[in-house]
């Protein structure tokens, strides 16, 4: 028992007080700024791009390929291109997450998502979540775990990983769906009772990733079914997941 | 003499590899088996006409792999198994036989691995998966997945009961099959680092260890002692994170809260030290061929030891409480047991493995990196079940946290990254394993006339301890499904590739 007391008093206070307000350790990779004047236009970051999330004249990143390794600031030599460690990235629709110099960070994560009044009657205080790794890593999947871990502890928002389709109000996609995961996805999802949301979390469930051109892949269910919430990271940090969601629910 | 010797990290001509009947290739196997050595490597190689089948065997004592072939032609469409013989095969075959649709007769359980995308029978259906069935009349089914209760990767289980004791569990796995093996001989192999992190999240410095070792080795680049010790240094945090996260999940299926925050707690220090490094807490982006992307100045490497300190501190006293207590120990001892015998038979790997009193760890039977100037030393225990997998991990994350406060208080010098890249040496074959956080990684890369990447075979440590986990279980209750599943915590994705 005095053991046990003794843990108790180790662990001391492991959460992060505000959530909303926290940042991300300086060397982290999140938000990207371009510089279109400085560029010297050599290619050199689309050619080392794994995703081809880059595209030159003008410079755009699009965040839901990008994988964050940072291989194109390395390689560039005009210094045109820094990831910050501003991690408030999501997004609710798919042609947001494309940004250039123009994007203004603080700007864009007040416009990327709109709360949306009908969510945030139905949701707004209490969201069970189905999560649904189709392909994915393990990464973003250890991540999610982590939100409800006692240091981002998700779980004070009323936000909540459930065990059954049939207890959620939605769907955490993870991984970029692989073609013997497609069946069981869509599955799962229309298990969930409507009205029900669909969240995509990472570079593989947003785009494909690396995976995007594989042949064992099959992203036929994004045709399909619309996703409310883009969350990009490779893997997702557990700010960004919490932070996206809060805004959706307009907390 | 018909194998080739060659050894971990090292690149050999494939005209040096003998090229055997199949039968003579069984023959040989078999005797090498019988002297001790075990496969980490079996596969088909298609060529114009045929399959070229490699293996690879590993003969640990004396820090050996020898490797052989045999060649089928078109018409050949079988050969005697030599799982019968030696039952470590029996998965190497499947697999072979599942891309190359050449089979091997008389294997007693031929059924599809991954369902692969590039599987020689396109016709095969995951639906149709051939379970084993138990028929009786107190017999019950339980079948859980593809989609789990928790926030986890997906895969099949089915239990076959009477009443509340497991006869037999049959894993169906091949969800989360990407197809990384083709995607990984497509283009240039230097351009494969970002996808090689994305094999298993959790072993992604294992990974892009090997695979940057392996280039490095096929094109005589020697990175420097700087860049060895960093390398070593996130392999060691990433092994002590998987642990920390398999014990939280472990106190958390028994009911010990206390264990699970603490544990979980824990973790997130070491996973923010791998932040602190690259940017990334798996690790992303640190490793590259030819060296590491980012160094450890003066004042992270004091951060970083002063962290460990409090790590090992917390790992001792959470360690200590966990193991003393009567409700955990309860539920771990006695439950789940792998016995040397079969986890020999069956070819486990790993820290599962030597949980089992096999003595199997790549640092120190094929070392490489900085375990070649600075030891890492075998831990074994010998009763096989929960406990002896859960302790492993917690006597295996005190060492590394001991091994890793050694090495950043003396981290030698040398350039962070080499800028020149050599070229593959044409038609060669080079092996590269690491010893991941669950056991053995090993990459083997075939290159072609023009000194391209022509195959890349992957094996991850869970495509050998899956079946463990399917044989821990039987005789137990369905309730000590999940301790076992946690005591194991294998990948899928690193199995499904």
């Amino acid at each position: 028992m005095f053991d046990s007391i003794k843990v108790r008093i180790k662990q001391g206070k492991q959460y992060i007080p505000d959530v909303k307000r926290a940042e991300v350790n300086p060397k982290f990779r999140g938000f990207p700024l371009l510089n279109n004047k400085t560029c010297t236009r050599c290619d050199d970051c689309t050619c080392v791009c794994p995703t081809g999330a880059i595209t030159a004249h003008p410079l755009k990143i699009d965040l839901g390929k990008c994988t964050f390794c940072g291989d194109c600031q390395r390689v560039c030599k005009s210094q045109s291109i820094e990831f910050t460690n501003f991690h408030k990235m999501a997004a609710g629709r798919r042609e947001t997450l494309i940004v250039d110099h123009n994007t203004d960070r603080h700007l864009y994560t007040l416009d990327a998502v709109k709360a949306n009044h009908e969510i945030k009657r139905l949701f707004g205080r209490s969201l069970k979540l189905r999560s649904v790794s189709a392909g994915g890593c393990n990464a973003c999947e250890l991540e999610l775990n982590a939100c409800s871990n006692v240091n981002f502890d998700m779980t004070r928002f009323g936000i909540e990983m459930v065990a059954s389709p049939r207890h959620a109000d939605g769907i955490v996609i993870t991984g970029p769906v692989s073609e013997n995961m497609a069946y069981a996805l869509e599955d799962t999802l229309l298990a969930v009772p409507n009205p029900r949301l669909v969240i995509a979390m990472g570079t593989c469930a947003i785009s494909g990733g690396v995976f995007q051109d594989s042949a064992a892949v099959n992203r036929k269910f994004f045709d399909k079914y619309k996703v409310d919430l883009y969350i990009p990271g490779c893997p997702v940090h557990p700010l960004t997941f919490i932070n996206g969601i809060l805004r959706l629910l307009g907390r | 003499m018909s194998w080739a010797v060659t050894s971990n990290n090292q690149t050999i001509d494939l005209a040096a590899i003998p090229v055997e009947t199949a039968a003579g290739l069984r023959t040989e196997i078999i005797e090498q088996c019988g002297r001790g050595a075990r496969p980490v490597a079996f596969f088909g190689q298609k060529l114009s006409s045929g399959v070229r089948l490699f293996v690879i065997l590993a003969d640990d004592p004396r820090s050996e792999l020898v490797a052989s072939s045999a060649i089928f032609a078109e018409s050949e469409k079988s050969y005697p198994s030599i799982s019968t013989e030696i039952p470590a095969f029996y998965l190497f075959e499947r697999e072979f036989f599942e891309e190359t649709g050449i089979k091997p007769e008389g294997h007693p359980w031929l059924k599809p691995v991954r369902f692969s995308r590039n599987r020689a029978d396109q016709s095969a259906r995951m639906a149709d998966y051939p379970f084993f069935k138990v028929e009786g009349e107190s017999i019950h089914e339980v079948a859980v997945g593809p989609v789990h209760a928790g926030v986890i990767e997906p895969g099949h289980f089915r239990f076959m009961c009477s009443g509340e004791k497991v006869h037999h569990l049959e894993i169906h796995l091949g969800y989360q099959h990407r197809g990384i093996e083709p995607m990984m001989a497509d283009g240039s192999i230097w351009k494969k680092s970002k996808l090689v992190e994305s094999i298993t999240g959790d072993s992604a410095i294992a990974n892009s260890l090997a695979y940057s070792s392996l280039l490095e080795t096929a094109t005589g680049m020697e990175v420097s002692a700087r860049a060895t010790a960093i390398r070593t240094l996130a392999l060691e945090l990433e092994r002590v994170a998987l642990h920390m996260s398999s014990l939280s999940g472990l106190c958390a299926d028994v009911g010990d809260l206390t264990g699970n925050t603490f544990f979980g707690a824990t973790r997130t220090y070491v996973i923010n030290s791998l932040l602190d490094i690259c940017g990334s807490r798996f690790g992303y982006s640190l490793i590259r061929p030819g060296g590491v992307n980012f160094d450890i100045d003066a004042a992270l490497s004091a951060k970083l030891l002063k962290t460990l300190e409090m790590v090992r501190d917390r790992v001792f006293l959470i360690g200590e409480r966990t193991f003393n207590m009567p409700g955990v120990l309860s539920r771990f001892q006695h439950t789940g047991i792998v016995d040397f015998k079969t986890a020999e038979k069956i070819n486990m790997v790993g820290i599962t493995a030597r949980a089992s009193g096999l003595k199997r760890d790549i640092r120190a039977d094929h070392p490489f990196g900085f375990y070649r100037l600075y030891p890492a030393y075998k831990l074994t225990l010998d009763s096989g079940d929960v406990f002896a997998r859960a302790y492993m991990r917690y006597l295996e994350a005190t060492r590394s946290l001991g091994y890793l406060i050694d090495l950043l208080n003396g981290l030698p010098p040398g350039t962070q990254l080499l800028a020149e890249r050599g070229r593959l040496k044409p038609d060669s074959m080079t092996v590269s394993m690491v010893e991941g956080p669950r056991g053995e990684l090993v990459h083997v890369m075939l290159a072609g006339a023009d000194g391209e990447a022509v195959r890349y075979k992957l094996k991850d440590p869970s495509f050998n301890n899956w079946f463990a986990l399917a044989l821990s279980v039987r005789g137990e209750g369905v309730s000590d499904f999940p301790i076992c599943n946690k005591s194991f915590d294998l990948s899928y994705c690193g199995y499904d590739l």
